[in-house]
């Protein structure tokens, strides 16, 4: 047999937001002695935290930055709240950035540079529109203003359909073509273990309480530095859509990532690594 | 796709995928349809149109230039996913939805095999 630990360690969070209290699970992996640019991760709507497996494993930014990357309430290992039985999930863009704010709060991240994907991309341009001075810098992963429906969410919650089987189903699609056959299905079997109602609770963000169209010309990448990356294969957000938003931000930088898709930290982690490096680098430098 | 029994039931996997749908579903290439005949994921034959009464539980239908894009080895984005194709307005799914939703991952694995036909050519 043969054995290595990684370098990553989680850990759990107590941590009270709008007055519901959440155990939340988050990991991380940093330089050895301490310290680093914090770089908090989100993940994308009905995943969780492991996503970023191939970030908090490289040694070339854990030597620099102290990544830390959690799991949103419902989602991996953060439970959800008490009573949420009691009620239909829906995640909004208020209670996100929020969570977001209160997530660097508790850590006390000194200004943290923040990297979401999909969702978490949405969420990370609300964060630039509102909360830029709190940050280092923001990356978007897949991150496009709005999407309109295209098909029916309902499917992704129902009695007659299973609920991990559908989820992985509908987004099997997002993966990019030239994604390793293991990351491609570690990347869906996080689909298949979200809990019920929960990727469909998270679209609600996505898909309509998100609608950031208004909101993206007031973004300011002087005050804070805005990286957009998106995976050429993505139909969800398109590289068109992520442009869009690129061409609305005058100083915002836009990668269009060659045959990754929606999940590209983890649908192919050692050819995103080559992208994000060469822009932490530069964060870095800031 | 008069070659789509061989490929998929030469993949035990996803016959496996499928061993809860039993039933026929059409797949439209506008002019051109098909009729696929599953049983427990194995394709029992794949009839070709045009039909006077056809009966399915659901429909995917596209024109079949969109289908001859989406089987290439390696489909251009957009152009690669069912539900890239919906998306895009190029693509619908009809009729009863239930098993074609239960059954996501293998009707996908279904209609992506022939891309082992392009890959071979």
């Amino acid at each position: 047999m043969s054995a290595a630990l990684e370098p990553i360690v989680g850990r759990y969070l107590a941590l009270e937001v709008e007055g519901r209290r959440y155990r939340v699970y988050f990991e991380e992996a940093g330089p050895e002695k301490g310290g680093g640019i914090p770089l908090l991760c989100l993940h994308t709507a009905g995943s969780d935290g492991r996503q970023y497996r191939g970030v908090l494993n490289d040694a070339e930014i854990t030597k620099r930055f102290r990544v830390i990357a959690f799991d949103m309430p419902w989602h991996g290992k953060s439970s959800p709240p008490e009573g949420f039985e009691r009620d239909e999930y829906r995640l909004t863009r208020d209670f996100y950035t929020s969570f977001v704010v209160a997530m660097s709060q508790a850590l006390s991240l000194d200004r943290p540079v923040v990297m979401g994907c999909s969702i978490g991309g949405r969420v990370v341009l609300n964060l630039a529109a509102t909360h830029a001075d709190r940050f280092r810098a923001l990356i978007g992963l897949q991150a496009s203003a709005h999407v309109a429906p295209y098909y029916d969410t309902e499917w992704l919650h129902h009695a007659d359909v299973h609920g991990g089987e559908v989820c992985a189903g509908i987004v099997s699609g997002l993966v990019g073509p030239d994604a390793p056959s293991a990351h491609r299905w570690e990347t869906l079997w996080h689909y298949m273990q979200g809990g019920p109602g929960v990727f469909k609770g998270d679209l609600h963000f996505y898909k309509v309480d998100g609608d950031l169209r208004s909101r993206i010309a007031s973004i300011d990448a002087k005050k804070c530095p805005l990286y957009l990356l998106t995976g050429e294969y993505d139909y969800s957000c398109t590289p068109a859509e992520t442009q869009e938003v690129a061409s609305l931000v005058p100083d915002a930088k836009c990668v269009i990532m060659p045959g990754l898709g929606h999940f590209p930290m983890s649908e192919d982690p050692e050819r995103f690594l080559g992208h994000l490096r060469a822009v932490l680098a530069e964060v870095a430098g800031l | 796709m008069q070659e789509l029994a061989r490929f998929v039931n030469a993949d035990a996997a996803l016959v496996r995928r499928g061993r809860h749908f039993t039933g026929r579903f059409l797949v439209e290439a506008r002019p051109r349809a098909w009729l696929v005949h599953v049983l427990r994921g194995r394709i029992e034959k794949v009839e070709e149109g045009p039909f006077v009464m056809p009966s399915w539980r659901f429909a995917i239908r596209a024109d079949e230039a969109s289908w001859r894009r989406f089987w290439q080895k390696r489909p251009a984005p957009g152009d690669h996913d069912l539900l890239a194709l919906v998306r895009r307005g190029l693509m619908t799914f009809e009729g009863d939805l239930q098993p074609l939703m239960a059954n996501l991952l293998y009707v996908k694995g279904v209609l992506e095999a022939p891309r082992a036909a392009a890959g071979a050519r």
